[in-house]
This record gives structure tokens, sequence and C-alpha cells, in this order.
């Protein structure tokens, strides 16, 4: 019961716009966690180096919609290095792709900035981290 | 058969997605109405998944593989539900918006799956 008494005394952070951000990362989840599983499994050899950044993305975006949902202040902390580390990577990744396109034979979750993925890689970092550092001083 | 039901859904769904975006402009939580709403868009998308299974055991091959077509099934049944959940647990305009993004994400699929499918 500790965990329950934790989060009565911690900070929630899936009230409000947090909760569609909690969504969205879900989604993101399942999108880049069972895509990569599936191209790991079955074509590895094809494009190795997009299909183990798309495997990342996915432990990335389960670790953030955990801390989203655990909520207080460390879990808050978490997800804002965490948060800060996903668009570092999408813009670095992003801009991989388009400088060496030869190293990605497939696209990954991240490619083109996740333009596959209507944009929603580069601006759900940039949303969470604005509404991260908001839920500090509310 | 699949083709329509793909794009009644994926319609569906956008529609679904408009009413509550409206709803979120005027700052209201989802309400009766729009759980009825979201019960056709999920009947729909669970009788994709059982139309899409049974074209699969009368041995029809989707272009893209088995194993995705069905993945995505799934995803498309569970999109909408599980966003409707989340919309009773923020009572708010949030809520809603959560509603609206489950049901483009739902049109999303469906174009998904048309490709998939081959259609």
């Amino acid at each position: 019961m500790v965990a329950t008494e934790e989060k009565q005394t911690g900070r929630r952070l899936i009230t409000g716009p947090g909760i569609l951000l909690v969504w969205l990362y879900g989604v993101m989840v399942v999108g880049a966690v069972s895509r990569s599983a599936y191209q790991i499994a079955t074509e590895l050899d094809r494009a190795p180096l997009a299909y183990s950044l798309s495997a990342v993305a996915g432990v990335v975006y389960g670790f953030i919609t955990y801390t989203l949902v655990r909520g207080g202040e460390r879990a808050r902390r978490a997800a804002l290095v965490c948060c800060a580390a996903e668009l570092v990577g999408v813009l670095t990744v992003g801009t991989w792709t388009l400088v060496d396109p030869s190293a990605f034979p497939d696209a990954t979750v991240w490619s083109d900035y996740g333009m596959g993925y209507l944009f929603i890689p580069v601006l759900l970092p940039l949303s969470a981290l604005y509404w991260l550092r908001r839920a500090r001083t509310a | 058969m699949l083709d329509v039901l793909t794009l009644v859904t994926g319609v569906a769904a956008l529609l679904l997605a408009a009413w509550c975006g409206w709803a979120a402009y005027r700052d209201q939580p989802t309400k009766d109405w729009h759980f009825i709403g979201m019960a056709v868009v999920s009947a729909l998308a669970l009788i994709q998944l059982v139309v899409g299974i049974v074209q699969l055991a009368r041995g029809e091959d989707p272009e893209q593989g088995t194993t995705i077509f069905v993945a995505y099934l799934l995803g498309a049944f569970a999109c909408v539900p599980a966003a409707g959940f989340m919309s009773l647990a923020e009572r708010t305009r949030w809520g809603s918006v959560t509603v609206a993004a489950g049901g483009v994400v739902l049109a999303v699929l469906e174009v998904r799956l048309y490709d998939i499918w081959g259609g």
C-alpha cells in the first residue's frame, strides 16, 4: 500500500492536458514497440540500425508514459529528463536520416522528424516539456 | 466488403473526432451521447475485426502480411474504447480532446489498414 500513499501525497501529472499527453504517448508506445518487435523478429538484416532505433524509441516512450501515470515530483523530474532526451533523439535521428539516407534502408519511427507519424514524435516532447515545467509551478 | 467497412469506420472515426473536438471547444467533458457515438465507432471496428479474420480464414492474403494486418485490426478495435475510458477519468474538456485524438488515430489506422489489405 506504499504506492497508493505516495500517489496521494505526490503531484498528479495526468490531470487536464496531461491526460492527452498520456494518450498520445501510449499510442506511440504501441506503435513503436509493436513495429520494431515485428521488424526485428522478421527482417533485422535489412535495416538493423533503423529497427534498433525504433526499439529504443519505444522503450523511451514506455518509460515516459509510466512516469506520467505514476506522478509525483521524482517522476516529474525523470519524465523531464526523458522528454529532453527524446527531443534530442528525434532531432538527431531526423537530421541523420536526411543527411545520410543510405544508412537507413527502411524508415524508423523518428525518420524525417517523425513525418510518417504526422510529426507527433517531434511535437510530443515539446508539449510534454512545456506541461511538465508548468506542473512544478502549478 | 472489407474496403467498404474500412471507409465507413474511418469516416465515422473522423466524425467522432469532430464531435468531441466541438465539445472540447465549448469547454465540455464527454457526455452520454458522446459515449454512444464511441460505442458505435467501436462496434464498427469490432465488425471490421471479425470480417477481417473471416477473410483470412477463407484464405485471402493481405498484401503486406497477415501479422501486420491482424495487429492493426486489434489496434483499431482497442483505440476508441481506450480513449473513452481515459475521458471517464478526466471529466474536463481535456477528456474530450483525448477522445478526439483517438478518433484521428483510428482514422489513420484505417488508412494504413486499407494499404495493408491492398485494396
